[in-house]
């Protein structure tokens, strides 16, 4: 057993592993940041900003950000709840969202923390941006429309399946998640089963033909709010 | 494309691959190869160079649509490169431009019919103080008018060469044989640390006599900061490089000037190169490298042989190499990386990315560069003026440059000048002088708005003129630019609005997302739909982008809009009215429905004139 760390996250301290990241430390402790681009089997990425704290005083990205012995984070506080409803809220007017038509609603991890943050709209403008789809390959369906560009897709192709099926390419508001092709998806030699497209958090990686097998309201976030998992598996405080 | 010249095409490009090791990692200088030989990097020439330097095409493409001056379809074989920044617009781009496409007969963006000529929009290419401004391929062309556009357009048509357009030489270095460019250095004021000249070697053999610790105490007691604009202790940095990890250690120097308004990296390049590498060198053995590299912005790929035959001079006298200065155990030498027309490679850890022969996105922090830099190993980045600056320490020592400047900013600045004003130009002067008392140097008394640390800056006005340029005060990597009567400062804004939303890496969602947004809001404005709630949305908008951003461009890319509204919040109440009904117009009618009316070929009813 190696030494403990300890610090304080919002008023409660948290004991944490030395070079464990802030938000790792905040899961075992029962204690949930809110988060999109990371995801527990993946390195992490820091790209989408939701998870920012104050670490004394200071903005990080806890699923990047080590945690330190005698660190003051905040993350509860009205002011960074806003900030990170501003991020959501950016990310649902960035991309073409229509929750009520996509198959991934009340699965879907931007859709959740929308709810968790009671967005009901967003307060930016839209940009419907035109997107391209893919539809080429027979298992797999890529709507670029639905991408929030996490990465997931990336690091998962390239760290657990060892495909690199997926990258980014083009730059700020024209980034976008290309394929390790020159056409589409079915040149590629991505799977179903692949861990990339287990992990995309939004609907713009889905498998064909199981469309609704889970009907709307028996899914995961109908009736549980995004990150109770996290906080119902907290340790005795 | 058929199969011989199919075959000629692989065998180019496999040289290109094999002359840099089949090297992964120098996929940069591999694309830019491709570009250079071919126009573009197209999809073929990806497969190529995936498969040599056994990586992932997909991987390719990522670099290759990172980078502006990489293309995946050839966009003319000249390609005109216009500079849009704010200074180069205030002194006539516009027209400029219009002369070009009318000659042309294409619109920006576009190419000839016959391919040969393609005409782009690029960020600010370091010449304001000869602005207007572009690139024709590498070659610089100053002080366009549209007299000069049209002669440039029926030269090039004539013969296609870019070179033939300089018909007049500038002073100094740029009239070398290996420049040969019509740039002028307009070094309006010289100073004792920076633009004076140097005996190559002497600070050298200083520092090689001392022990590299003592080197580092040098620098640390000549208080000397980082002078990118961060203002980060270069001693310190230099120390925590050398405490990293045993192995390889680098040095790289930031060449990557990209800040508008900003050009004194490009005279100190043209004339005292050897004090930049003179400091590299100071610097490796300090921190123990045997490595160096120049990363030199795209943009100055003119100043590129002619740095080559520095580098190559100082090896002949082994001020670089094996046992440098005869110094046994300390082996050293520089490469220079070339960049590509990307902003963000000014940032420490995308310019390492890019060295990598990656996308120019910043890395994750911590790890920092003095731990895990370049290839992962412990890397020391400072800026040009910074290693100058150092190589001056060791030769008239800390003590004679801490007595310059001021007590927290030691030393001198080189500005960049530009504008409104008589003498635009590189001044150097004593870190701590008042800003009005450089822009009556400069010939700017007449100010109403100054732009300091460039786009990404503060923009002050007259009740700000007696502040201090340092770095616990007004702070800058260099960048001034000046506003005289007349001008409208939203449009300056708005310019750096679309500079950061164009050079944006796109890795963090404030920073892409919010930007375009910022810039909208900033727009509604300027078109005369902005209400006094609009304010208020701006300012709540990019404090979000300041605080969430993952890196140093995200963080400043909001203070045009911020620093105007507070210094300049009568300019904008200037141009909002409450609506009249109460309701906030989030768009503009007539062009949401432009395009549905033009397929139902008549105006909708609810559009009023």
């Amino acid at each position: 057993m190696s030494e403990k760390i300890t610090f304080i996250l919002d008023g409660n301290t948290i004991e944490g592993e030395p070079g464990q990241t802030i938000l790792k430390a905040a899961d075992a402790a029962g204690r949930y940041i809110p988060r999109l681009c990371s995801h527990k089997d993946l390195v992490p990425h820091g790209s989408c900003r939701v998870c920012t704290v104050l670490v004394n005083g200071r903005p990080q990205a806890a699923c990047t950000q080590p945690a330190a012995e005698g660190i003051v984070v905040e993350s509860g506080s009205p002011k960074v709840q806003k900030l990170r409803t501003s991020i959501i809220e950016m990310l649902f007017v960035e991309g073409n969202h229509f929750c009520m038509f996509c198959e991934k609603s009340g699965n879907c991890e931007l859709q959740a923390l929308a709810y968790r943050f009671g967005i009901t709209a967003p307060r930016y403008p839209y940009q419907f941006p035109y997107r391209d789809v893919d539809a080429s390959h027979p298992d797999i369906f890529l709507d670029r429309n639905r991408c929030v560009l996490c990465g997931r897709c990336v690091r998962a192709s390239r760290d657990v399946d060892g495909k690199n099926v997926f990258q980014f390419v083009g730059r700020g508001r024209d980034k976008r998640i290309a394929v390790d092709a020159r056409a589409g998806l079915s040149e590629t030699n991505a799977a179903v089963t692949d861990k990339a497209i287990e992990v995309c958090p939004v609907g713009a990686i889905l498998r064909k033909r199981v469309g609704y097998a889970v009907p709307v309201g028996k899914r995961q976030y109908d009736h549980e709010a995004i990150g109770t998992e996290i906080e119902k598996a907290a340790p005795a405080r | 494309m058929n199969a011989t010249m199919d075959e000629n095409l692989k065998t180019t490009i496999s040289n290109i691959c094999r002359e840099y090791g089949n090297d992964r990692t120098r996929l940069m200088d591999v694309a830019l190869s491709v570009q250079e030989r071919y126009g573009c990097v197209s999809d073929d020439a990806m497969d190529v160079i995936a498969s040599a330097l056994r990586t992932h095409r997909v991987e390719v493409a990522s670099l290759v649509s990172f980078y502006s001056f990489i293309k995946d379809k050839p966009n003319g074989r000249i390609v005109i490169r216009l500079c849009n920044s704010i200074i180069d617009r205030m002194q006539g781009m516009g027209h400029v431009a219009e002369v070009f496409q009318r000659e042309l007969g294409i619109r920006m963006g576009g190419h000839t019919a016959d391919g040969k000529i393609g005409l782009e929009w690029t960020s600010c290419i370091g010449m304001p103080d000869q602005a207007p401004a572009a690139l024709v391929d590498d070659v610089v062309c100053t002080r366009l008018s549209t007299d000069t556009a049209k002669q440039i357009v029926e030269d090039l048509r004539q013969h296609m060469d870019p070179k033939r357009l300089v018909k007049k030489l500038g002073d100094g270095n740029n009239a070398h044989d290996l420049v040969q460019a019509m740039v002028e250095n307009n070094i309006r004021l010289g100073g004792p640390a920076i633009l004076a000249p140097m005996k190559a070697g002497e600070a050298l053999t200083n520092a090689l006599g001392m022990s590299p610790a003592e080197v580092i105490r040098n620098v640390k007691n000549a208080r000397l900061r980082g002078r990118g604009g961060a203002g980060f202790p270069a001693g310190m940095k230099w120390e925590f490089t050398r405490a990293g990890a045993s192995g390889r250690r680098f040095i790289v120097c930031n060449a990557d000037e990209g800040e508008p308004g900003t050009f004194k990296d490009r005279v100190i390049l043209t004339e005292y190169p050897d004090n930049v590498f003179e400091g590299m060198t100071i610097g490796g053995y300090a921190i123990g490298a045997a490595e160096g590299i120049l990363y030199l912005r795209g943009e100055y790929s003119y100043l590129r042989a002619f740095l080559e035959s520095v580098l190559a001079a100082r090896r002949s006298r082994g001020l670089l190499g094996k046992s440098v200065c005869g110094k046994t155990g300390f082996d050293f030498d520089i490469r220079i990386q070339m960049g590509a027309g990307a902003y963000i490679c000014g940032e420490e850890t995308a310019l390492l990315s890019s060295c990598e022969g990656e996308r120019g996105d910043p890395k994750t922090r911590p790890p920092f560069p003095a731990q895990k830099g370049y290839l992962a190993c412990p890397t020391a980045v400072n800026n040009v003026e910074t290693y100058c600056c150092a190589a001056r320490i060791l030769e008239r020592g800390a003590a004679w440059f801490a007595g310059l400047g001021s007590e927290r900013s030691a030393g001198t600045k080189l500005l960049s000048i530009s504008g409104d004003l008589r003498r635009p130009g590189v001044y150097e002067v004593p870190l701590g002088i008042k800003l009005q008392d450089v822009l009556k140097l400069a010939g700017a008394e007449d100010a109403i708005a100054v732009q300091i640390g460039g786009a990404a800056g503060q923009m002050v006005g007259p009740a700000d003129f007696s502040r201090l340029i340092c770095f616990d005060d007004l702070a800058t990597g260099g960048s001034i630019m000046v506003f005289g009567p007349g001008r409208d400062l939203l449009e300056a804004v708005d310019a750096f609005m679309e500079f950061f939303v164009h050079e944006s890496c796109g890795y963090c969602t404030p920073c892409r997302a919010g930007n375009v947004l910022l810039r909208q809001g900033l727009q509604k404005i300027r078109h005369g739909k902005g209400e006094p709630l609009d304010l208020v949305y701006l300012k709540e908008l990019g404090e979000t982008i300041k605080i969430a951003s993952r890196c140093g461009l995200g963080q400043t890319a909001a203070n045009p809009v911020l620093t105007s509204l507070e210094k300049f919040r009568s300019v904008y109440e200037g141009r909002v009215t409450p609506a009249p009904d109460g309701l906030q117009p989030e768009f503009d009618l007539a062009v949401a429905v432009a395009e549905a009316s033009k397929i139902a070929g008549r105006k909708s009813v609810h559009l009023t004139e």
